[in-house]
């Protein structure tokens, strides 16, 4: 791994990049496909609904396969590591979340760890209620009342994580810098001393 | 990870990431048995899934179609055939259905995948009073409905047919069918799952019985009676 430029640290692998624009691109496309299907003006709208719900369904398979592709041909000892860090929750944490300052943060702050937390549980969720529903639609023993409720309240639920990222990632002016992180690789020193600062980088 | 530790007062560290997963996934999981009842209960409690607008999109409804297009409505054009095993095959223009007597009807509809749509508001005319025109034989028993959107299809025995509350519906909420509910003309047999409340009504046909229909080919039960069918309920699969 190349050495990052003077006054930047590494904050995240490859493959924690590749990671997440495969699961950033895998729920757009879900997303858009299942609006289709969704929203009764699209629907109208664009038609060919056996072609959509093709697309979708492989999207899906094509998106938890891709990430598992990732996970095991990538870092997986630096993903477990990362899991870990994110499964931790210390002292500090506990005092971020609840709003007490100073509570300083680690690589991943409180806020960014129960983010990932429900991002996965979520992907697990939309997948489970997903096969279902393609399941359901061939032998009736697959069919519950309520998955149509789960598969929508996922998207509903993730569509707010998603706002909040976004709005976090994008245009916060404190925290965008997190956005070249994901990009690059790497962030500026003082931003991370600043925001992270119990986090000590790499070289 | 111990350098994160390290820095930690008084607690150690706490495993609240996979905290946080699990019960994200269980409580997920098991809304599959409460989540339907759940929802009805809160959207009851606002008003309504009207309320709700624009959270749930066009009122609840979702649009299913099998056909890569939806069939166009051409008033000046458009003909419901009535036909097999009649004495007077026939067919009905869009006026000639208009004429037909009016009824009102406000019935709840229910999606076999689970969704409903509480109270819809139709209008239409009485399934017997269309086949009337046409006049059954004795040896009709079962009534095939042909959507425009081909290759949909599906039938009915003649007596779920004469059902009370059956209905070709050319009007949905006050307006015009829209085309996306099947303008002009859809079946509603309520007591019946959707798919059997075929859109895009083209052509009736008497029948000597009930045939598979295009969910019935891939599955679907023939009597798609709501909560005690398709896997619904106690009487599943017959």
């Amino acid at each position: 791994m190349s050495r990052p430029a003077p006054g930047y640290v590494r904050r995240f692998s490859i493959t924690e990049r590749v990671l997440h624009w495969v699961n950033a691109a895998g729920f757009l496309v879900l997303l858009g496909s299942g609006l289709i299907l969704y929203l009764p003006s699209l629907a109208a709208a664009v038609g060919r609904r056996p072609m959509v719900k093709d697309v979708h369904f492989w999207a899906g398979i094509g998106w938890v396969s891709a990430l598992a592709i990732v996970a095991l041909l990538g870092d997986r000892r630096g993903l477990l590591r990362t899991a870990s860090e994110i499964d931790t929750f210390d002292a500090e944490d506990v005092r971020w979340l609840q709003r007490r300052r100073p509570a300083p943060q680690g690589r991943f702050n409180a806020g960014q760890k129960v983010n990932a937390a429900l991002t996965a549980a979520f992907l697990v969720l939309f997948f489970l209620s997903g096969m279902l529903l393609w399941l359901g639609e061939r032998d009736t023993a697959f069919r519950f009342a309520s998955t149509v409720v789960l598969h929508d309240g996922l998207l509903y639920a993730s569509l707010a994580l998603l706002v909040g990222h976004l709005y976090l990632a994008v245009l916060h002016p404190a925290t965008r810098h997190a956005l070249r992180g994901m990009v690059t690789g790497t962030v500026r020193e003082e931003w991370a001393r600043e925001h992270h600062p119990r986090w000590s980088a790499p070289d | 990870m111990s350098d994160l530790t390290a820095h930690s007062h008084d607690e150690g560290p706490r495993r609240y990431g996979r905290g946080v997963f699990l019960a994200t996934v269980l409580g997920g999981a098991s809304s599959l048995f409460w989540g339907k009842s759940a929802w009805s209960r809160v959207s009851g409690s606002l008003g309504g899934a009207e309320a709700l607008i624009p959270l749930v999109p066009s009122k609840g409804w979702r649009i299913y179609t099998v056909a890569s297009t939806m069939p166009t409505f051409d008033p000046a054009t458009w003909k419901l055939g009535l036909g097999g095993l009649v004495e007077q095959p026939t067919s009905l223009d869009y006026d000639q259905l208009r004429s037909l007597p009016r009824v009102n009807q406000i019935s709840d509809f229910h999606c076999v995948t689970g969704w409903t749509v509480d109270k819809v508001h139709w209008g239409g005319v009485r399934l017997t009073d269309v086949l009337a025109q046409a006049r059954p034989l004795s040896e009709a028993h079962g009534v095939e409905f042909v959507s425009a959107e081909k290759p949909y299809v599906d039938s009915l025995s003649l007596q779920q047919a004469q059902l009370k509350d059956v209905l070709l519906a050319y009007e949905m909420d006050g307006k015009p069918l829209p085309r996306e509910h099947g303008a002009p003309l859809r079946l509603v047999i309520p007591e019946m799952y959707g798919y059997k409340n075929v859109k895009w009504v083209s052509e009736i046909n008497l029948v000597p019985k009930a045939e598979q229909g295009y969910w019935e080919l891939l599955g679907y039960d023939q009597d798609a009676w709501v909560g005690r069918s398709n896997g619904h309920g106690k009487a599943s699969r017959s």
